[in-house]
């Protein structure tokens, strides 16, 4: 071979290896693995008598063509870069455009409008429309994404029954005035309208953990937009009244009920396409964010377990601790979530061993469940005094399905770091998890209320 | 001779697993083996081992560690783990069986009791 093909033969296959690294499914590591079978199959065929440019040809056609190859991996590190979902799966997905969005988000905010205007006109009170408030909203949502994501029109409407039934339940049932009920179900009712939006968002696939998956991973970065947005929704609030009120007294008055109700509607839709269609940026936000917080939620959790065995306080909780303990459980579940999640997403080393991240998280996940289960012994020595209400139960529910999760959890990040598990398990069983948060969900919003007579 | 594409997925897994479970190997190496093994007959896309490879690993039934090859290369190379020999066990349980059912109809000289 002559140093001028020699050259041709470097040149092409750095262009072969830029064209398949333009699928952001190949990372480095995979491009020089199979630009290592390149040139092996290349070194072979020119062994068997064949020219440089014939054997790299033919050794370019024996690897695939690149588009279906760096579709198999996208298909493979979905984790990796799902924001490439939506260019491999052309068949059953695309991102909608954008007035398509907007019109989604401007329907949110038209029928929140109404319902406001009706509860204002007719009762003056405005206890439905608070609890009602995610029905408005939710439901479309789901529909953005039945739409976007193609979703069957049996799944469609299979889904659009639960979502009635749940919500004509929930106006039907006789609250008392004030009743607890009546509040934990304006509490869990989005929970329960987030699912149905997950059921859209995965097109109704809803046995594919891996879909699952990219659900959790959804509602994370779509919280950390709605976040982002909310902020800046407050800053532009804050100053149109600053400088309207001087002029207009009402300004205030219209803000607050025009602008600031259909603004946080619409941003639900707008949060939602923003993930999907600005992937990247969020995808490194979130991994940052996790190991940022998964270190000091660990450290407060040592702390507040010592500071709680030590003054002993913990034999008197009340029920608002209780449930500020599940709030904590739960943020500790979404850390892990997105910590696992976004392990495979960052970098995909030869796992060496167990890293500094998973030892924190293991000790976080630990040290909740310990502190979370004196926190339950103290709450079962008070049910028992007390008796049940329906705040207790469903505190008390919430917190034995989490730190049923966490103990779960716990045992599989052991048995990943002793190598015995791949990291696929724990994904699996927090993805194999979510059908028992729906239930419970489901289950405070439809029976609680009439078992505890609606009080 | 042309073999279905399905039934070479098929057969992707339990051929990589078996490839593996007779020492450590990397991907060329083990396409190589594979054409081998089918004198020519099992025509692969080469570049859709790799995905498979990974998925496998993500599954925890190999493991990949980088290497260097003789020519000074980075080189990703694979063992198989045990949850690996376990796998191939099972597809090799169906394929037998699999084998046997056919084999009957067809008249091949294998016995009919169990493996």
């Amino acid at each position: 071979m002559n140093v001028n093909s020699l050259d041709s033969l470097e040149t092409r296959i750095g262009e072969w290896r830029a064209a398949v690294l333009r699928g952001r499914a190949v990372d480095e590591g995979d491009a020089d693995e199979l630009e290592a079978h390149l040139r092996e199959q290349v070194a072979d065929l020119e062994t068997a008598g064949l020219s440089g440019d014939e054997a790299f040809l033919i050794a370019v056609r024996r690897l695939g063509q690149v588009d279906q190859l760096t579709a198999e991996f996208a298909r493979e590190h979905g984790d990796r870069l799902w924001k490439q979902l939506s260019l491999t799966r052309q068949d059953d997905t695309r991102q909608p455009s954008l007035l398509v969005m907007l019109g989604f988000a401007f329907a949110a905010a038209v029928i929140l409008q109404v319902a406001r205007v009706i509860a204002e006109s007719t009762d003056g009170t405005f206890t439905w429309f608070i609890r009602d408030t995610s029905i408005f909203v939710l439901p479309v949502l789901a529909a953005y994404f039945a739409f976007s994501k193609r979703m069957p029109w049996r799944r469609v409407v299979a889904l659009a029954a639960v979502v009635a039934a749940l919500a004509i339940a929930v106006n039907l049932y006789p609250f008392v005035e004030g009743a607890s009920t009546d509040l934990l179900v304006s509490i869990h009712l989005p929970i329960a309208l987030w699912f149905a939006v997950g059921a859209a968002y995965v097109g109704g696939e809803l046995r594919s953990s891996a879909r699952r998956m990219d659900f959790l991973r959804f509602t994370g970065e779509w919280a950390i937009y709605y976040t982002l947005i909310a902020l800046g929704g407050a800053v532009l609030v804050s100053l149109t009244l600053l400088v309207l009120t001087p002029i207009s007294p009402e300004a205030t008055d219209v803000v607050s009920r025009w602008i600031v109700p259909s603004g946080a509607a619409g941003a639900v839709i707008v949060a939602a396409w923003l993930v999907e269609a600005k992937k990247s940026i969020i995808e490194n936000l979130a991994p940052v964010l996790t190991a940022i917080f998964t270190p000091l939620f660990a450290i407060m959790l040592v702390v507040s377990a010592v500071a709680y065995t030590v003054s002993g306080v913990w034999r008197d909780f009340d029920r608002e601790l209780l449930a500020g303990f599940d709030l904590l459980l739960l943020v500790v579940v979404a850390l892990v979530v997105y910590g696992i999640s976004a392990r495979d997403a960052t970098k995909r080393p030869e796992r060496k061993g167990t890293g500094m991240m998973d030892v924190i998280r293991l000790c976080a996940v630990v040290v909740a469940v310990i502190l979370d289960a004196l926190v339950l012994a103290s709450m079962f020595a008070r049910v028992g005094e007390l008796g049940f209400t329906a705040n207790r139960v469903a505190a008390l529910g919430l917190n034995i399905i989490l730190i049923v999760n966490l103990i779960g959890t716990a045992w599989l990040l052991v048995r990943q770091m002793a190598g015995r598990a791949p990291t696929v398990r724990l994904e699996r069983w927090q993805t194999g998890y979510l059908p028992v948060f729906a239930a419970w969900v489901v289950f405070v919003v439809l029976a609680l209320p009439p078992i505890f007579g609606f009080a | 001779m042309n073999i279905d594409k399905d039934l070479v997925a098929a057969m992707a897994t339990p051929l990589v697993l078996a490839i593996l479970a007779e020492g450590e190997s990397y991907g060329y190496a083990i396409l190589k083996r594979v054409r081998e093994l089918s004198g020519g007959d099992l025509e692969w896309t080469d570049g859709m081992l790799y995905p498979l490879l990974h998925r496998l690993e993500r599954l925890g039934h190999i493991r990949a560690e980088w290497g260097v090859s003789p020519e000074g290369r980075r080189r990703r190379n694979y063992r198989i783990t045990a949850s690996g020999r376990t796998q191939l066990a099972e597809q090799r349980r169906q394929w037998d069986t699999a084998n046997r059912t056919l084999g009957n109809l067809w008249h091949f000289a294998q016995p009919a009791t169990g493996v």
